[in-house]
């Protein structure tokens, strides 16, 4: 009697243990769940989230005609056909062979189909446009493109992930990964999930890409920060986005 | 190009204490800060915020030097009357934004 009754239970704890596995599978923290209740808080209420102030900057942009072309953003996309665009961004544009990031693809569109002057890197209106179009895939999950001319880049930007650097001789991963959730400092470490580029960072008192948050940790460990068109940047957005594929778009995210 | 988010209620029961939240893009340059070319970068801040209900001043605030670039002011009011309630900022370099918005008291 016990060894049926032993025989039947067992499928049944076998797949409500499966179960638990699948849910309690994703460990992964976005690093708004490491901020205290009054940042989340802030970046929950949009008339209180700083970096709002630059989406409703970038809708103005949007609509305003720019260069030889005389062309909006709006006369050739729509706002709605921008969502979910930022959430499986770097990707490769159509005839070019190199990946490009969110602000990248602005540029482009910018010097391309506006014929207007290129946007510098970290200027207000190249955030604010890329803000505005990140707002629009708040709550997506993270998509990166199966494109396979992609898989060479994402191996790159894993393999600068795992690379010791600098004078700190420290990689991304001794960090993120083996230490992740401990202090540093007065600061809990992040899984560094880029789920909310571009950020308003508190300590920057602006918004910032998340290009500049790389410079940031690179400078950090004391290492050498790449030219700000290297395509080890994008390599490092590649693998970042796919590590955290599935999880919670979240832009424009506050950090502290 | 100013920008302003304003949080304000849109109606309220007589008597009722009400909160208005608002958000403003500016820089808030302290003048102590030494520029990339070694020259002090002149001082840029809001001075002053200036909330007024059907023109009667209800909220003030002077701001100084080591408040964060796009301050966020929130205060409460007794709603008192229907009307317009205008939330004005002024400062160096001629800095002046104005903002209202209505709200219906029952």
């Amino acid at each position: 009697m016990g060894r049926r009754l032993a025989l039947v239970l067992l499928p049944v704890v076998f797949l409500t243990s499966f179960a638990a596995a699948q849910v309690g599978a994703d460990k992964r923290r976005s690093g708004y769940r490491d901020m205290g209740a009054a940042l989340q808080k802030m970046q929950d209420d949009d008339t209180a989230n700083p970096g709002m102030l630059f989406v409703q900057l970038g809708e103005q942009l949007w609509a305003r005609p720019a260069g030889a072309a005389n062309k909006a953003c709006a006369d050739c996309h729509t706002v709605a056909s921008m969502k979910g665009v930022a959430a499986r961004y770097p990707a490769i544009p159509k005839g070019g062979d190199r990946p490009i990031d969110l602000e990248g693809r602005i540029r482009l569109c910018r010097t391309v189909e506006q014929q207007a002057e290129p946007l510098a890197p970290e200027s207000r209106e190249l955030l604010s446009l890329a803000a505005f179009v990140a707002r629009q895939s708040r709550g997506l999950p993270v998509a990166p493109p199966d494109d396979p001319r992609l898989t060479s880049f994402r191996e790159e930007g894993a393999a600068i992930y795992q690379r010791r650097q600098g004078q700190l001789n420290l990689s991304c991963a001794i960090c993120h990964d083996d230490n992740a959730g401990k202090k540093l400092a007065g600061v809990t470490i992040p899984e560094a999930h880029p789920t909310g580029y571009p950020i308003y960072r508190l300590e920057w008192q602006a918004l910032g890409s998340l290009k500049r948050r790389l410079r940031n940790c690179l400078v950090g460990i004391r290492a050498e920060a790449y030219p700000s068109d290297a395509v080890e940047y994008v390599a490092l957005e590649i693998y970042l986005m796919d590590r955290a594929r599935g999880m919670v778009f979240e832009a424009p995210g506050v950090r502290p | 190009m100013t920008n302003v988010l304003i949080n304000a209620p849109k109606t309220a029961k007589k008597g009722e204490v009400v909160e208005f939240k608002t958000l403003i893009l500016h820089p808030m340059e302290t003048g102590f800060r030494a520029g990339t070319n070694g020259r002090t970068i002149p001082r840029n801040i809001i001075e002053r915020f200036v909330a007024t209900w059907n023109g009667k001043e209800i909220f003030r605030m002077e701001f100084s030097p080591a408040i964060a670039a796009n301050p966020f002011v929130s205060f409460f009011a007794v709603a008192g009357e229907s009307g317009k309630i205008t939330f004005r900022w002024t400062g160096d370099e001629g800095f002046a934004v104005e903002e209202s918005v209505t709200i219906a008291v029952a």
